[in-house]
């Protein structure tokens, strides 16, 4: 049937030429997208790239755009699993704040507020609290079966109001080593808190792709219900994403708070939710869940950092930051959509995915072998009453 | 791996003289796709006031000859007249703008909406630039008297059954005055009363003039209906037949070029017995479901095929999800191997060596996102447990031997799923189960809507592996199909089980009679 051998799919896999699948992924874009912003600096402001090393730390622009994305990132590959278990998370930045405001205000009434002792506790406390309300949210999405936007939208509404009533409506301030180390600090030259987020996402890369998490997790985004006939529990990984979610939302929010010395329960992590949704789907990750790039969210959140930076070095008010996100985000919607990239290349087939019709005895599996990110495009046009392709894009745009 | 081309029945198009000129002609249409040919210079005429079907097996390419004519792909060579006169669709809008209308074998409707918004959808009646609701009802209500329908135009189509959904499709057809009808597969999920009810309507609008393309899995129901049939094999044409002049056992011949020896082969040398006082592998006892299943019993011993007979919505497949966990049980109780097992979650009935075929094989079944290698795995890696992934290797392998025990084509264990043809999904998911190992395999309309080739390897393989041991309960909707493969026949009606029957005592008039009246025998 087919002139590879079809017991090896990882040697036939190249063979399906890298550039051809490489220019169907999402995450192509992406990486052009953010490519083309990195030129755009290189050539508008040549100091953006200049980097310094004093005192055994790094220094410069690209350094503070990794830094400053930590916070986003974290929060995006939580929530990277969330979109693909077919969920979403609106309260992540409550709970960010909630965090935050629980650890300072510990520290601040603590009788020693610069001890270690005092910080541990803090953070513990913090780190619990993330917990429990993930496992408030995973509760009502996966137990009582609340749709997850609704669910989450409860503490959403509900979290600053809670992390008010914990800081008594005022922004607590704090000094201690262990919380200025997790703002400011450095290990072997690199700061903190880039160590702290690549070490979270080597462990969700590990945990989901070096064992079977990952396809089940895609498996229940994908579909529900066969996922659950089939054996998978369903609801626990659900449930468990939910958590996971809150819990970086929780360091994250130890990480913004110790940036500023301050728990400011109003404005800390305000929007960051829809930055990790607009990283997440950016990455080529569809809100309609299942298959899901971890590589791709890390560049989504990297290209709305760069962005946020750009505007700021170029001396831009930073009210122009979200236009411009707007701007640059809407480019790489269009270069995903397959629409669009059907636009641009006529000389690929009108409609890519002929599967079922395939003859049976044909040549080979060229067709139904494409990649998937090809799917999206393999709704031709719309019939009526029929479900169009779905595509990250349209999910965001409806 | 093409059958052999000389068993190919010739076609012979002079055999079939038109009554009149032919409402859509379409000449040497040949579409071709990143590295095959989906058909490759096929012809089709539809006459006005015939039914034609369009034959073939899975991956033949009716599909893709029904998506040419509609606008939905483009080809690369033949041409497509309409009246006479050529069309190019390139959108479904087109065709629909020009008279050819279609109902698929998925309802495409919008189920959250009324049958009047249904059939009106994107033609409504306007008042003062404000959709004009009485107009709507009026015109959906005469639709549906001109096909004698008895349906509430007010009411939500989903609180219909699917077959009056696709009999709303229908309507919606006619309203838009379709000189072509294209059905694909409509009767896949209807019972026979259902289907007597569609072949009612098509029929008057046969009588009408309108020419009706009908696509179906189901040789008796083409014989019924059609007048004259196209069949195709492997993307190419291999004639155009008058119904009357071509006998069954050739129309199998021409669609899948061999003479189709494993179906007649199937039939068993009598059925096994039961050792006395053997264990029975699965005994449920007054197993029912509030508004589901009458509490009923059921004895599925080690070797034994047991079918479900009855109508959809006798409560088969109810009883079938009671057994796997899917939905809980309100009474009764069930016995595995002799001790007494609770299956509150499809986990505990895996657990049990339980594997579940659903008769939703979209729904429930195929995750279409994933690839065919991450379907096969997916039941065993989720007993493991996702700290023990199944390594690589070991993975490729077991996909690699299942791929081609079953045939499943492509045989590419990286395709997406969804990609496939339903058939071979459906191997797909059999391939699921069976690496599990399973002792009871539970298999729910394991053939519907799937070609003749892949319908007989499945019961080939269901038959080997009870005599292999393997215990398995059949639900079918075709009764033929039960008596040949099952060793007893359970029968359902109304929600009740009205009968178990030695399939050796079970004639096909008998089982009838049993659905129809249901004597039960209390």
């Amino acid at each position: 049937m087919t002139d590879r051998p079809a017991s090896d799919p990882a040697a036939r896999r190249p063979a399906d030429g890298l550039v051809a699948r490489a220019r169907r992924s999402p995450v192509l874009w992406a990486v052009a997208a953010l490519a083309v912003l990195l030129l755009f600096n290189l050539v508008a402001n040549p100091g953006f790239f200049a980097l310094r090393f004093q005192d055994g730390h790094l220094f410069g622009n690209l350094v503070n755009v990794v830094k400053n994305v930590a916070p986003v990132l974290l929060i995006a590959v939580g929530m990277t699993l969330v979109i693909a278990t077919r969920g979403i998370d609106l309260s992540v930045g409550a709970v960010l704040a909630i965090s935050g405001s629980v650890a300072f205000t510990i520290v601040e009434g603590a009788d020693d507020p610069s001890s270690g002792g005092t910080a541990a506790l803090a953070i513990g406390v913090a780190l619990a609290a993330g917990l429990v309300l993930g496992a408030w949210n995973g509760f009502l999405v996966s137990v009582v079966g609340i749709q997850p936007i609704i669910a989450t939208l409860v503490l959403m509404t509900a979290g600053r109001g809670i992390a008010m009533l914990i800081t008594d409506g005022n922004i607590v301030t704090a000094e201690n080593p262990v919380f200025d180390w997790l703002g400011g600090g450095y290990l072997a030259g690199v700061p903190v808190q880039i160590v702290i987020t690549g070490l979270v996402l080597l462990l969700v890369a590990v945990l989901t792709r070096r064992t079977a998490l990952g396809v089940l997790i895609e498996a229940v985004g994908v579909n529900p219900a066969a996922a659950r006939l089939a054996g998978v529990r369903a609801r626990s990984i659900t449930f468990t994403v939910y958590v996971f979610i809150a819990l970086v939302a929780a360091v994250a929010g130890l990480m913004v708070t110790a940036n500023v010395s301050a728990a400011d329960a109003n404005r800390a992590g305000l929007f960051i939710e829809l930055d990790a949704i607009l990283a997440v789907v950016i990455g080529g990750t569809s809100l309609a869940g299942g298959r899901y790039s971890l590589t791709g969210t890390v560049i989504g959140a990297l290209i709305l950092q760069t962005l946020t930076t750009t505007v700021l070095t170029m001396g831009l008010p930073d009210e122009y930051i979200r236009l411009f996100k707007a701007v640059v985000i809407i480019m790489v919607f269009l270069l995903q959509a397959p629409r669009v990239r059907a636009a641009l290349g006529r000389r690929r087939r009108r409609d890519p995915a002929p599967p079922a019709a395939a003859p049976d005895g044909g040549p080979g599996p060229v067709a139904a072998s494409a990649p998937p990110d090809e799917a999206p495009a393999a709704s031709p046009a719309t019939v009526p009453g029929t479900v169009p392709g779905r595509s990250p894009q349209q999910e965001v745009l409806r | 791996m093409s059958p052999a081309p000389s068993t190919a029945v010739p076609a012979d198009p002079a055999a079939a003289p038109p009554p009149s000129d032919p409402v859509v002609a379409m000449t040497g249409i040949t579409i071709q796709f990143p590295g095959v040919k989906a058909l490759d210079d096929v012809s089709l005429r539809l006459f006005p006031g015939e039914v034609h079907a369009l034959m073939g097996e899975n991956g033949a390419g009716k599909s893709t000859l029904i998506k040419a004519l509609t606008g939905v792909y483009a080809y690369d060579a033949g041409t497509v007249t309409l009246g006479g006169a050529e069309q190019r669709f390139t959108t479904p809008a087109d065709a629909q703008a020009a008279g050819i209308s279609t109902v698929y074998q998925e309802v495409n409707l919008c189920p959250n909406l009324t049958v009047t918004e249904n059939i009106v959808l994107g033609r409504e009646p306007r008042r003062a630039g404000q959709i004009d609701k009485r107009a709507s009802r009026r015109r959906a209500q005469r639709v549906l008297q001109e096909l004698h329908l008895d349906i509430d135009p007010r009411s939500v189509l989903d609180s219909h059954p699917i077959a009056v959904q696709q009999l709303v499709a229908i309507a919606r057809a006619v309203d838009i005055d379709a000189r072509v009808l294209v059905l694909d597969e409509p009767t896949s999920s209807l019972d026979a009363g259902e289907v007597a009810e569609l072949f009612r309507v098509v029929r008057s609008l046969r009588d009408r003039g309108v020419a009706i393309l009908f696509v179906s899995h189901f040789l008796e129901q083409v014989y019924e209906i059609s007048d004259r049939m196209t069949v195709l094999r492997n993307g190419r044409l291999v004639g155009e037949y008058r119904t009357a002049e071509l006998p069954r056992t050739q129309l199998v011949r021409a669609m899948i070029g061999r003479e189709l020896a494993t179906l007649e082969d199937l039939e068993r040398a009598g059925t096994r017995p039961v050792e006395a006082g053997a264990v029975p592998r699965l005994a449920a006892s007054g197993l029912g479901r509030k508004g589901a299943i009458e509490p009923a019993d059921v004895e599925v011993h080690a070797g034994r095929v047991v079918g479900l007979a009855g109508l959809l919505g006798s409560g088969r497949t109810e009883l079938t999800r009671l057994l796997f966990g899917a939905d809980r049980a309100t009474s009764g109780r069930v016995e595995v191997d002799g001790k007494p097992v609770r299956l509150r979650t499809p986990r505990t009935a895996i657990a049990r060596g339980i594997a579940f075929l659903s008769e939703d094989r979209k729904g429930e079944g195929v995750v279409g996102d994933l690839t065919v290698r991450d379907n096969v795995l997916l039941a065993l890696q989720a007993r493991r447990g996702w700290l023990r992934p199944i390594p690589r290797r070991a993975g490729d392998e077991m996909v690699a031997r299942y791929v081609k025990a079953l045939d499943i084509r492509p045989a590419d264990p990286g395709a997406l799923l969804r990609n496939l043809s339903g058939g071979n999904q459906q191997k797909v998911l059999l391939a699921r189960w069976l690496l599990t190992e399973p002792r009871l395999l539970l298999l729910d309309e394991p053939t519907r809507g799937i070609d003749i080739g892949a319908k007989a390897q499945i019961q080939e393989l269901v038959a080997r592996l009870a005599s292999e041991g393997m215990s398995v309960l059949f639900v079918s909707a075709e009764l033929e199909e039960v008596l040949r493969i099952c060793d007893s026949v359970v029968v359902l009606r109304d929600h009740h089980k009205v009968a178990d029957l030695d399939a050796s005592d079970a004639t096909l008039d008998g089982v009838v009679d049993l659905i129809a009246r249901g004597n039960a025998r209390d």
